[in-house]
């Protein structure tokens, strides 16, 4: 074990958390949005909103995410009206393609962990708040998604975890976050041991504070632990 | 636009078709390496040995919160060197070189192996504690007791649970494409390169993979039927 090196290494591994932060925190919010979208599209009882929500999350949990980078990637930028586009300025960055994979990966899987907290509602509260004069949208604003919140986040937490773990990616498409830090220097140190130790626990520690965050949020939502 | 896809020298339809056949070769053998994998660190977590459960949670929680990517690069730059290592214990002084299907299962398979354990670790779980006590009440004891009466009702109580691991497998094994062995994502990274036309590739690939996962929900939705026979499910009662 070379611990000068894993000294060395820590700082330029170090350097690369702002870019793993930087994209999974931007696609996290963005896939929110579609999240929340998604899972309206599947519950609100039309065939021709639900279908083609069914089939994109099926579509995006069925297939590898690397498969779908290189598809926004390399498969997107073939066509020349793509190139002409004006969505152009963004398809030709790594750091965008990689926000817009990550965005719709986990706006795929999100939709269904919001889905399963919205269809937890009991209907007796619906039916409550719409004889107390609550119009939908405030029934849904006030009632739904409170409890929403409370059942999906545990589950929530766990997607979290699981973006930060697929972030690693967008350094195949040349993003220096910290795998990408962290491959190049064991192929010029070829020491893969004392790389992986030092990036992993660079990436245990920031899940572990996302843990540590999750569980405070549940505790003042007073979410109830399973044993 | 198809002719991209001819079978033979002159297109690359064979060529996809061997990469989904890789692809379903080193998801099943990684799958059958984590079941083994998760059966051990299972039966650690289950012991009454502090340090067994301790070595198990250490492995589950690393996995779990490590990139498959870092675990990848690990054993595609380290587990030559580590066998050689090993070999060198035993007196063999020589080079050894691990090939990319078998790097490449020993790290999935190591990946797939922590959702594993959990899953049989809640399988064993659930099966009621009576079965156990009934079991040794009989003088049943080892095989006839683990072998006979608790495994298979673990086994099934686990099989939805494994399908939705080898689900995870499947998708894990495209990572494995850059180590250099050429699965579905390698091979249509390989065509997209020569034929300059990444869209039709990537676009075979998902639906490669798509009908992968069509045809294995079938294959674990027909098994989930088979060893549930016998028992009423909760709909019906």
């Amino acid at each position: 074990m070379r611990l000068d090196l894993m000294y060395e290494s820590f700082f330029k591994i170090v350097e690369g958390i702002p870019l793993t932060l930087q994209v999974v925190s931007i696609s996290t919010i963005l896939g929110i949005v579609l999240a929340v979208a998604v899972a309206l599209m599947r519950i609100s009882g039309s065939k021709l909103m639900s279908l083609p929500a069914y089939y994109f999350v099926y579509l995006i949990r069925g297939t590898p995410l690397l498969l779908q980078l290189y598809f926004v990637y390399y498969g997107l930028s073939q066509f020349e009206f793509i190139r002409e586009s004006i969505l152009w300025p963004l398809l030709k960055e790594p750091f965008w393609c990689g926000i817009i994979t990550l965005t719709i990966s986990t706006g795929a899987y999100s939709s269904e962990i919001i889905r399963g907290g919205i269809l937890s509602v009991s209907k007796n509260y619906i039916e409550a708040s719409s004889a107390l004069g609550l119009s939908r949208a405030k029934t849904f604003m006030l009632v739904t998604l409170p409890i929403t919140v409370r059942q999906a986040l545990p589950a929530y937490g766990n997607e979290l975890i699981l973006m930060v773990k697929a972030s690693s990616l967008i350094s195949i498409v040349t993003l220096m976050e910290i795998t990408g830090i962290a491959r190049t220097i064991i192929s010029k140190t070829y020491a893969p041991v004392e790389i992986f130790l030092v990036a992993g626990s660079i990436y245990l520690a920031i899940n572990f504070i996302i843990v540590i965050f999750v569980n405070l949020a549940e505790r003042r939502l007073g979410i109830e632990k399973a044993t | 636009m198809f002719d991209v896809f001819a079978l033979g020298p002159t297109g690359w339809g064979d060529e996809m078709l061997m990469g989904a056949v890789m692809t379903v070769l080193v998801s099943s053998s990684s799958l059958l390496l984590g079941i083994t994998i998760g059966i051990v660190f299972a039966a650690c977590k289950l012991s009454n040995f502090f340090i067994l459960r301790v070595i198990a949670e250490v492995y589950t929680t690393i996995i779990r919160g490590i990139p498959e990517l870092l675990v990848i690069y690990l054993l595609f730059f380290g587990g030559s060197s580590a066998v050689m290592y090993l070999a060198k214990i035993f007196g063999y002084i020589g080079y050894i070189e691990l090939n990319a299907f078998t790097i490449g299962t020993i790290a999935v398979g190591a990946i797939s192996g922590a959702y594993s354990t959990e899953v049989i670790r809640g399988a064993v779980n659930s099966v009621p504690k009576g079965q156990f006590e009934v079991g040794k009440t009989l003088g049943l004891g080892g095989y006839s007791l683990y072998g006979r009466i608790i495994f298979p009702q673990v086994a099934r109580i686990a099989l939805p649970g494994i399908g939705n691991v080898w689900q995870i497998t499947l998708k894990d094994t495209a990572l494995i494409s850059v180590t250099g062995l050429v699965e579905i994502m390698r091979q249509s990274r390989i065509a997209a390169g020569s034929t300059h036309e990444p869209f039709i590739f990537y676009t075979a690939a998902i639906i490669l993979y798509l009908l992968i996962t069509r045809l294995s929900n079938i294959f674990f939705d027909s098994a989930e039927k088979k060893y549930s026979k016998g028992y009423v499910s909760k709909e019906a009662l």
